[in-house]
């Protein structure tokens, strides 16, 4: 049976879902409760849970991600959440020097079954500080799990995923999606980190879409088909682990290969996995690989110059065709 | 209640003035973004008028200050014109950051106002370097930082204030607590009531105004100001207030009473003020319905200007991120 819901109801369920079956799980951060958090993800959560496991915070994001650390060495499943991507800036020591490093420093002795739930990308006029996407940030620390879904079913079988497992997740949770409805799964149900999924089937050219912009992925290889370029939109899912496997496969048959992410091109991660793809993909590519994602500046407050800044459908298929009439 | 009696009356009138061309400013503000001119984030500081008017009034043209999420008012009382940030809000080239930075950016460097801020906390430390700067150059010059009842939560407030407090710097931290954080009441983010009880720790003292009186906080603020320059270091000022609007504009506030709206709306700073001026000064209604008739005129211009203002070319969007982009080599 499947439903309609919204991304942001695929996430409250997932919490819920955990909660119900695990006295361990538990939600802290910044007017998660009461408020019902500032995009309305845990709406319903202090009624069903009570104030003891629906924490309002204060405004210590720092505490809040190391608290979660420690709560989790000692047994607990604590969701923390990071209202904006931007905010994690403040806890970043407890990131990446402690969560990140607990197990491995102890030995592999350290359990840390912490997720930390973070709203990315650029909401619209929101400005430098709160329109960031620093996925690529993290991938360059290893000890965390980075999962950056782009639908409601993909981000309710993420989340419980993430919140029954015994490692650190980063959980990326782009703004303009929570309000996004798709169909998902009634019932019980988990997604595998690891496992990319193809949004699209196509021939002539593969587009690796991250979180946000997969949505104009798809919306590029829809006026891409128009003009009779067929296009196969490939969603990783979950940047680390990352599904190489699939993505190669899908390469090998297109030949061609674009990445499309919000975060800035810089050492994005499509810096990576386009090194990935020269390391073991190189002799079926028909073309150079190309990026698609926020210019190398700040995001700009004025809705213009933002949408100039910003990743769109039409960048997207112009960077298709630069590669279908590429000639070497 | 402080005597208005020891203050030039054109001084109580500039207070005045300032305070109406805030709440002006504002409730402008807020009708632009309905009506679709603003296109971002808004957070109004209607109800804390008295604050920003009182703390910058106590400071010099050459001292600065640090300012926060609701820094509209902190901007307009160190001599900001709305006109320029009307135009930022709108996202225009004339506007105070070239239609890059919006509300939460806010900035004016020859004002002394070194930021509004997206951050919560984020501009505290940066207030005490510019107390060392002073220090440091034998400057009689002082940096003051605004931030709300919530910021004092966060790790930078502390790290900067036993900063300030272990060097003697020349800095001010003025606390603004209107009892919430977003949704959260000041109550449920601290097991304390009064955040100046925290300057104790950095070895500073730390005092209590009502935030809602111009004079009072202007005074609190002066004596903090001539201790910052005689070399006795910083103050921490704790400012009761309280916000009337939502935290944003289009906050359903669902976590607050209409009675305890009513009880501040009737100790609202620019009514009590206009009173006092009547009664205690006997200044004519008449003379002070002018003043809201100019700065209605003045924010009616700022409104035009902001509407009649160039849009920034979208490349602009690439220009500006550095001083020096090696020719190019940055990319
Ligand atoms: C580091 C950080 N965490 C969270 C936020 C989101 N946020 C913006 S304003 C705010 C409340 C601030 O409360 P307070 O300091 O009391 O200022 P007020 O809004 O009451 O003026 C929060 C949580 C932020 N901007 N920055
Ligand atoms: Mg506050």
């Amino acid at each position: 049976m499947k439903r309609e819901i919204t991304f942001a109801q695929a996430i409250n369920e997932a919490m819920a879902e955990e909660m119900r079956r695990d006295p361990s799980v538990f939600l802290m951060g910044e007017d998660v409760g009461v408020f019902g958090g500032v995009f309305g993800v845990s709406e319903g959560l202090l009624a069903e849970f009570g104030e003891e496991r629906v924490r309002d915070t204060p405004i210590s994001e720092a505490a809040i991600v190391g608290a979660g650390l420690g709560a989790a060495l000692v047994g607990m499943r604590p969701i923390v959440e990071i209202m904006f991507a931007d905010f994690v800036t403040v806890a970043m020591d407890q990131v990446v020097n402690q969560v990140a490093k607990a197990r491995y420093m102890s030995g592999g002795k350290a359990r840390v079954p912490l997720t930390i739930r973070i709203a990315n990308g650029a909401p619209g006029a929101a400005a430098a500080q709160h329109s960031q996407s620093p996925e690529a940030w993290f991938m360059n620390v290893p000890g965390l799990k980075i999962a950056i879904p782009s639908t409601p079913a993909d981000a309710k079988g993420l989340l419980k995923t993430a919140i029954r497992g015994d490692d650190p997740v980063l959980f990326f949770e782009h703004k303009m999606l929570y309000s996004r409805a798709g169909s998902a799964p009634e019932g019980e149900y988990l997604i595998p980190f690891g496992r990319a999924a193809v949004r699209r089937e196509g021939e002539d050219a593969t587009i690796i879409a991250i979180g946000g912009p997969v949505n104009a992925a798809l919306s590029a290889a829809e006026q891409l088909a128009r003009q009779s370029v067929s296009v196969e939109v490939i969603d990783p899912r979950t940047l680390v682990p990352l599904d190489l496997d699939a993505l190669i496969a899908s390469v090998r048959k297109t030949g061609r290969a674009v990445i499309v992410h919000e975060a800035h091109r810089r050492a994005g991660p499509g810096a990576e996995i386009a090194a990935l793809l020269a390391e073991k993909a190189i002799d079926y590519l028909e073309a150079p690989i190309l990026r698609v994602a926020a210019a190398n500046v700040p995001i700009p407050y004025n809705p213009d110059l933002e949408r100039f800044v910003l990743p769109t459908a039409e960048d997207i298929v112009e960077a298709v065709m630069k590669l279908i009439r590429y000639e070497i | 209640m402080t005597s208005l009696k020891h203050h030039p009356l054109d001084q109580l009138l500039a207070f005045y003035r300032l305070m109406v061309t805030i709440r002006e400013f504002e409730l402008r503000a807020a009708g632009e973004r309905k009506a679709g001119l603003v296109p971002g984030f808004l957070h109004a500081c209607v109800g804390q008028e008295a604050t920003a008017v009182g703390a910058c009034a106590a400071l010099n043209a050459e001292d600065v200050i640090t300012s926060t999420h609701r820094g509209h008012g902190h901007l307009i009382a160190k001599g900001g014109d709305p006109r320029f940030m009307m135009a930022e809000l709108a996202g225009k080239t004339s506007g105070y950051c070239g239609g890059k930075g919006g509300s939460l950016h806010l900035a004016d460097f020859d004002l002394g106002v070194l930021g509004a801020n997206g951050i919560v906390a984020g501009g505290i430390p940066m207030a005490v370097g510019a107390g060392l700067a002073f220090q440091m150059r034998r400057e009689p010059r002082v940096a003051l930082a605004f931030f709300g009842d919530g910021a004092v939560n966060e790790g930078a407030f502390h790290e900067a204030a036993n900063l300030a407090g272990l060097w003697k710097l020349p800095v001010i931290f003025f606390c603004e607590n209107n009892l919430y954080g977003e949704g959260t009441p000041q109550h449920k983010q601290a097991p304390i009531r009064d955040l100046s009880l925290r300057a104790a720790g950095y070895g500073f003292p730390g005092v209590i105004v009502d935030g809602n009186d111009v004079v009072a906080v202007y005074e609190i603020t002066l004596d903090a100001v001539e201790r910052a320059r005689k070399g006795d270091g910083p103050t921490f000022i704790e400012a009761k207030t309280y916000r009337q609007r939502g935290h944003y504009e289009g906050d359903p506030m669902i976590y607050r009473t209409e009675e305890e709206m009513a009880y501040w709306r009737a100790r609202d700073p620019i009514l009590g003020f206009r009173k006092r001026l009547e009664e205690e000064m006997e200044v004519e209604p008449a003379a002070l319905d002018a003043v809201d008739a100019e700065v209605k005129a003045l924010l009616d211009e700022a409104v035009q200007f902001a509407i009649h203002s160039p849009a920034p070319r979208p490349e602009a969007a690439l220009e500006g991120v550095y001083a020096d982009d090696h020719g190019g080599r940055v990319f």
